[in-house]
């Protein structure tokens, strides 16, 4: 352990708090209210997954793996397949790997759509929170429409998909889509014209690009600083390699670039969407395959919403595998965070932390300020640091009251 | 903002629908491929005991009570509702259904027993 310094407070947020429902640990070294460094500890949130993979088929993994995380189950659950079905060698029928980018697109829809809100309610738009999520019910129940159920969908099993797509519910999915297009449209124009967003985003959480690239950044957040790298493009798997889309980029390397890197992927979802059904072909939706996988190894990549997943399995010709390791886009991210943090003020953190879309950033946490000098403690929820991260900016002249007025008032005329 | 506004809004509140559903008066509409409580048709089953095999959670157990007689226990409390054994059980034995009003103060009850004479599939009241 080293000395204290009697100048720096030093606060550590979580790991344990009867409100965090995901334990992460973070201590933030302070002068004042600026931050001087960041430490992060992961790791109290073990499940061991991949451990109990291994105890289990290979069919009931994937019910396992779905589970990694609510938000991107389908993400995992895919990333799981295609490494299962390389070792396997098997060829999964076309209108199934169709039907994987169709579910695939609705799920990055409704995450970015998600982080919107979340996002919003950081930074106290909190007008932007209750549209970006009254939307998103849109997509939940186009997801729960094909699939059955809003999450942990259980479309995938091992050489293909378990439902298959109808003709109504095709039509149904571009309806919906087509008025999650104009929103979006009006997103963008918010994102785009409103000075106190850009304003309150802009030059908060900066990574330069070589920064992007030197800490290994996944996703949105590397393609904000212009790093052109989205699996689907690079390394196409499923449906991907036969539909055209656009790897959205951005300069502006902020949370600001962010916003409009995820905005701009919503469009280009709808037009994978329209193409995927469009485009998808008739026949089988499933291969039967073996419940024993020969013996082999494989690694799977997935441009999941936050970024890249990727997925190795290695089997030993039995019914179970012998190793599955998972490694999901957070990890990958957390690093860039302590970058983007350093030298900037306490105020930032809600939303830089917010703004790589972590699987914690919706929870609520506790932060206690402690002075290693004097002994002397102060809490602070997480509550109540987005509500200090608010005010402070309020002083800086950045100000949503108006603006959720306005856009309030917008509403109820119509 | 003007207290005018406010008033128009409070009217239109006074007479619009509500936002939320009448449940449990009104019941929700279910998707179609919705994955809710299982029922099980003993006549059909076989007894192969594939689904034991596949089920992620081990929550369905089949026994044998007669000659080609088997009973199904499902452990409500440990299913989740995947439908991998509807996937798997090559006679059609297993079927899913809309019912999602699972919830019971008493833990046993969520262990459901269909009994292996029964043809409708109808589970066992006492177990
Ligand atoms: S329910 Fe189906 S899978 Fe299960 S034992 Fe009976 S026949 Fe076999
Ligand atoms: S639905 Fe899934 S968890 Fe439930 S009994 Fe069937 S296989 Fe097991």
């Amino acid at each position: 352990m080293h000395k204290p310094e009697p100048d720096k407070f030093k606060i550590p947020v979580g790991p344990q708090h009867p409100a965090l429902k995901e334990p992460e640990g973070f201590s933030v070294a302070l002068k004042g209210e600026k931050i001087m460094g960041l430490e992060i500890r992961l790791g109290y949130n073990h499940r061991g997954i991949e451990k109990a993979c291994e105890e289990r088929t290979y069919i009931q993994d994937l019910y396992l793996i779905e589970r990694v995380c609510g938000i991107c189950s389908h993400s995992h659950s895919t990333c799981f397949v295609q490494a299962v079905e390389e070792i396997a060698a098997v060829e999964v029928p076309k209108r199934a790997l169709y039907i994987r980018t169709l579910i695939g697109e609705l799920e990055r829809v409704h995450s970015h759509l998600l982080w919107l809100g979340v996002a919003g309610h950081e930074i106290g738009f909190d007008t932007l929170l209750m549209y970006a999520w009254r939307d998103r019910e849109i997509v939940m129940d186009l997801l729960a429409l094909i699939t059955g159920n809003r999450v942990n969908y259980g479309m995938n099993t091992i050489g293909g998909v378990r439902r298959d797509i109808s003709k109504e519910q095709a039509e149904e999915v571009l309806k919906g889509i087509n008025i999650l297009e104009e929103r979006t449209k009006y997103y963008i124009e918010i994102a785009t014209q409103e000075t106190t967003i850009i304003k309150r985003l802009s030059g908060v959480g900066i990574i330069s690009h070589e920064d992007a690239l030197k800490l290994d950044a996944v996703g949105p957040t590397a393609r904000a600083s212009g790093v052109n790298r989205d699996v689907r493009y690079n390394d196409p798997y499923a449906a991907y390699g036969e539909i055209t889309f656009n790897v959205i980029t951005d300069t502006h390397n902020d949370v600001y670039g962010r916003t409009l890197v995820r905005v701009k992927e919503l469009m280009e979802s709808y037009q994978i969407i329209r193409q995927c059904l469009k485009k998808i072909p008739d026949g089988p939706i499933l291969t039967k395959v073996p419940r024993k996988i020969p013996i082999g190894e494989a690694t799977s990549r997935y441009e999941a919403p936050r970024g890249e997943d990727v997925h190795y399995v290695k089997s030993n010709g039995s019914e179970k595998p012998e190793r599955v390791k998972i490694r999901a886009p957070t990890l990958a991210n957390i690093q860039a965070v302590k970058h983007m943090l350093k030298d900037r003020f306490l105020a930032d953190m809600p939303i830089v932390i917010a703004a790589i879309d972590p699987c914690f950033s919706c929870t609520d946490r506790s932060v206690s300020l402690e002075n290693p000098g004097d002994r002397n403690k102060e809490i602070m929820t997480w509550h109540a640091l987005r509500t200090y991260s608010i005010e402070w900016y309020k002083k800086q002249g950045i100000d949503f009251t108006e603006l959720n007025n306005n856009l309030k008032n917008k509403l109820e005329r119509r | 903002m003007r207290p005018g506004k406010m008033i128009k809004e409070v009217l239109r509140s006074i007479i619009k629908k509500p936002a939320t559903n009448l449940y449990p008066a009104e019941e929700l509409a279910m998707p179609h491929n919705f994955r809710g409580k299982l029922i099980f048709h003993p006549e059909k089953c076989v007894g192969c005991k594939l689904c034991m095999k596949d089920c992620p959670t081990g929550a369905i157990t089949i026994n044998k009570v007669g000659e080609k007689q088997f009973q199904a226990v499902i452990d409500l409390g440990k299913c989740i509702y995947c439908a991998q054994c509807v996937d798997s059980c090559l006679k059609k034995a297993l079927e899913t259904t809309k019912n999602v009003e699972l919830a019971q103060l008493d833990a046993n009850k969520l262990k459901v027993t269909f009994s292996g004479e029964s043809k409708t599939g109808i589970e066992n009241k006492t177990p």
